[in-house]
């Protein structure tokens, strides 16, 4: 090709001069030391959420706004949560989306909103690249933070997923990890896979029909099952996903009740998993469809142990993205 | 009647295997006398010395946007020409995805108007196959083609059923007009912006399967064949689709094909980081791909490049990738990215060239496209040597969706003639 598209770093953008975060858009592109860092950090501030003072001076002064274009609760509260306990102002707009189509450009409405002085944005959109496309287009110091693309990424679920696997299993080097569900649409399953290569687990699974599975996914480095029994065998950590209604209207599945049949994690489906496995689900859950009550409730889930860990590893970026931002800057204003 | 002679370019040619060092003649806007002799008792009221430089014949492009009528807000005959006549492209044909959609002799008429009062490049327009592209109702073909248009598309958009679709054909073929298809099943491409691949997976962005390009190739040749229309197939983006159209045309069916420049220079790899500068229709695929592509060019399977000129406006850009609109602004550019491609891929410029100039001139029907005595002095002089920056502020397209911009690039056209005219550059510029 005539393109020189070769020894680009992907995502080259998340990072400033010096290598740290200033952006947090993909995992992708993340080295493994950035990734540590990153759950080292939100375990020191696993601490701060115990305490009866809440809360950490770190993003005093600063305004966050929660940009938010697609209808999410625990996502959209933990994040505000986060930037209150960094001691940050925090803005939240939830955006219909047929609204803006139809109005206000989205580069219009950053451009609003950089008037109103924002320091952070953290955005979740229908469409994949969005974040990359407003870190292109902001001011210079501004940091921008991926609550969730399209079908990209939403690397702050995958550190929070990373962190509860730590807490669990000490480490990743010799864990097999098996992601059963919805796939294609899954942008927390894309950010999992590339943290997990990352962080060195030794065994990536996916497990779903390939009407839910992305073309050439083999190419990101895991196993496709097509059964669960034979996905699930010996795994340490299980992560469900969640099945939105509407994939039984695009032909990508019979039914919820064949879906259950085939890849719905049962107690006695979990018998394949090794013993100690535990079980993990990005949230909100089908019960009954991807997942038994008796398995998110069960004693292998560590689900609402994601929630709480979802504000430390949010405490985390956010803090690390600024700080980033406010080096890169000095480093320009120095030149 | 003015009469001008080009004196001591390289002449290249690949319609008429011309490549020497020698002169061009020209009287009122044809070409009376090509090599070295001027024919007797021709006296030049001007001599024009391009020692060093090449002499080619003006680039004819099949599919280049023009956006009037109706979007005004991307680029203007005006604009979209100027930037014609400096990448040395003297014919342009622009498809019917005007407003309204060019599927009358009263649309059709406009254009030529607009076009005369324009000047500069020839431009010809394609007609719709149906009205209002909408698939469902036979247009008025025999008047489309009364009023100028060298053939009829339904664009990418879908016909209502395969009945509707062979109609058209037969109709079409009875009135001896070309159809020219764009390949695309609407199903399977439906929501995709790129490739369906390992990039578009990993993006998470819906993908264009090949499948939809080669079902559709299929398609459209099954039916060519059973109607005996003459079809024009094109962009074409997949290696699949090169052996479909060999295949057909060995079978002797009555079928030309096209590619788009930026199916020949860039892959889906310039998607990574949602790079929406190669967001394009036909995306751009794979390597392999577009080794076929180059293949189908050197062996004759692909008979025509086009530009597929696509101006937007800056809003139309600024965008997360899958919102922004597809296509590239590629006229002023055309002949140096040909001239990078040769020496970057290793094929031979005349081939490009060729698919440039006599091929879509043949599939147009009105022939030309070549250095000969007796044809129109359509023309552009090219210093291979020279290296150019393009940059917004000198970019005569409305549309700066390029990725060219601020990068160099090798070769200048440093003039253009139309009928006998220098329009490129003028003295008003």
């Amino acid at each position: 090709m005539i393109w020189p598209t070769e020894n680009k770093p992907r995502a080259a953008i998340q990072l400033n001069h010096e290598g740290q975060l200033r952006h947090f858009l993909s995992i992708e592109g993340l080295k493994r030391e950035l990734l540590i860092e990153i759950l080292d950090t939100a375990e020191s501030f696993i601490e701060v959420g115990s305490r009866s003072i809440r809360k950490v001076p770190l993003l005093r002064g600063k305004t966050v706004a929660n940009l938010f274009f697609e209808a999410s609760t625990r996502t959209r509260s933990t994040f505000e949560l986060a930037a209150k306990r960094l001691s940050a102002d925090v803005l939240n707009i939830n955006i219909n989306t047929s609204a803006t189509t139809k109005g206000e450009s989205l580069s219009d409405m950053l451009r609003n909103l950089e008037a109103m002085a924002v320091d952070m944005f953290v955005v979740r959109h229908v469409q994949s690249g969005s974040p990359h496309f407003i870190a292109t287009a902001v001011t210079p110091g501004v940091s921008v933070i991926n609550a969730g693309d399209g079908r990209h990424e939403h690397p702050t679920q995958a550190m929070l997923d990373m962190l509860t696997i730590r807490q669990h299993k000490g480490g990743f080097e010799n864990l097999t990890v098996a992601i059963v569900g919805d796939i294609l649409h899954s942008r927390v399953a894309r950010s999992e896979i590339h943290a997990l290569k990352a962080l060195g687990a030794a065994e990536i699974r996916v497990i779903a029909p390939d009407t839910l599975l992305p073309v050439d996914v083999e190419s990101m480095g895991v196993k496709v099952f097509s059964t669960l029994d034979e996905g699930l065998r010996d795994a340490d950590v299980v992560v469900t996903l969640r099945l939105q209604k509407e994939r039984m209207e695009g032909a990508l599945l019979p039914s919820e009740h064949e879906f259950y049949r085939l890849y719905g994690l049962s107690a006695e489906r979990m018998r394949s998993a090794k013993p100690d496995a535990i079980v993990m689900h990005p949230g909100p859950m089908n019960r009954g469809v991807e997942i038994d009550s008796a398995v998110a409730d069960g004693a292998q889930s560590v689900i609402l142990q994601q929630v709480t860990n979802g504000i430390a590893v949010r405490m985390a970026v956010m803090s690390m993205a600024m700080s980033g931002q406010i080096n890169a800057l000095a480093a320009r204003g120095g030149q | 009647m003015t009469r001008s002679a080009i004196l001591n370019g390289r002449l290249y040619d690949p319609a008429s295997g011309l490549d020497k060092r020698g002169n061009l003649y020209i009287d009122g806007d044809r070409l009376v006398g090509v090599g070295e002799q001027p024919p007797s008792g021709f006296v030049a009221d001007q001599e024009i010395n391009v020692d060093g430089l090449w002499v080619l014949p003006g680039l004819f492009d099949l599919y280049a946007c023009l956006r009037q009528p109706g979007f005004e807000h991307k680029g203007t005959f005006a604009s979209e020409l100027r930037a014609a006549v400096k990448g040395g492209v003297t014919s342009v044909c622009c498809p019917p995805n005007t407003s309204p959609v060019n599927d009358s002799a009263a649309v059709s008429n406009l254009i030529n108007d607009l076009a005369r009062e324009t000047g500069l490049s020839r431009v010809y327009a394609l007609g719709a196959i149906t009205q209002g592209l909408s698939g469902e109702q036979l247009s008025e073909m025999y008047a489309l083609k009364a009023a100028g248009c060298i053939g009829v598309t339904n664009l990418r958009r879908p016909f209502r059923n395969n009945k509707i679709m062979k109609r058209c054909l037969e109709y079409a073929c009875s009135h001896d007009i070309t159809v020219f298809a764009c390949p695309e099943d609407a199903a399977l491409a439906q929501d995709g912006c790129v490739h369906e691949g390992a990039i578009a997976s990993r993006l998470g962005l819906a993908g264009i399967p090949a499948s939809a390009e080669t079902l559709a190739v299929s398609q459209w040749l099954m039916l060519a064949e059973d109607t005996d229309v003459r079809l024009h197939l094109g962009p074409l983006s997949c290696a699949r689709s090169v052996e479909l159209v060999r295949e057909a045309k060995q079978r002797g069916l009555k079928v030309t094909a096209n590619v788009a420049l930026a199916n020949l220079m860039f892959t889906e790899a310039c998607i990574e980081d949602f790079d929406s500068r190669f967001h394009v229709r036909p995306p751009l695929r794979r390597e392999q791909d577009r080794q076929a592509l180059l293949d189908g060019l050197r062996e004759g399977v692909l008979d025509v490049i086009v530009s597929k000129h696509e101006p937007h406006e800056i809003a139309a850009l600024l965008a997360p990738f899958a919102e922004t609109e597809p296509g590239m602004s590629q006229l002023e550019t055309w002949l140096s990215q040909m001239l990078l491609l040769s020496r970057e891929s290793q094929i031979d410029f005349g081939v490009l060239l060729a698919a440039s100039t006599v091929g879509p001139a043949r599939v147009s029907g009105l022939g030309g496209g070549a250095l000969k005595v007796g044809e129109l002095a359509d023309f552009s002089v090219f210093d291979p040597n020279a290296e150019w920056t393009p940059t917004a502020v000198q970019w005569m397209s409305a549309g700066k969706n390029s990725p060219w911009l601020d990068r160099t690039l090798p070769g200048v056209v440093t003039m253009t003639w139309v009928g006998g005219k220098n329009v490129y550059p003028s003295v008003t510029q």
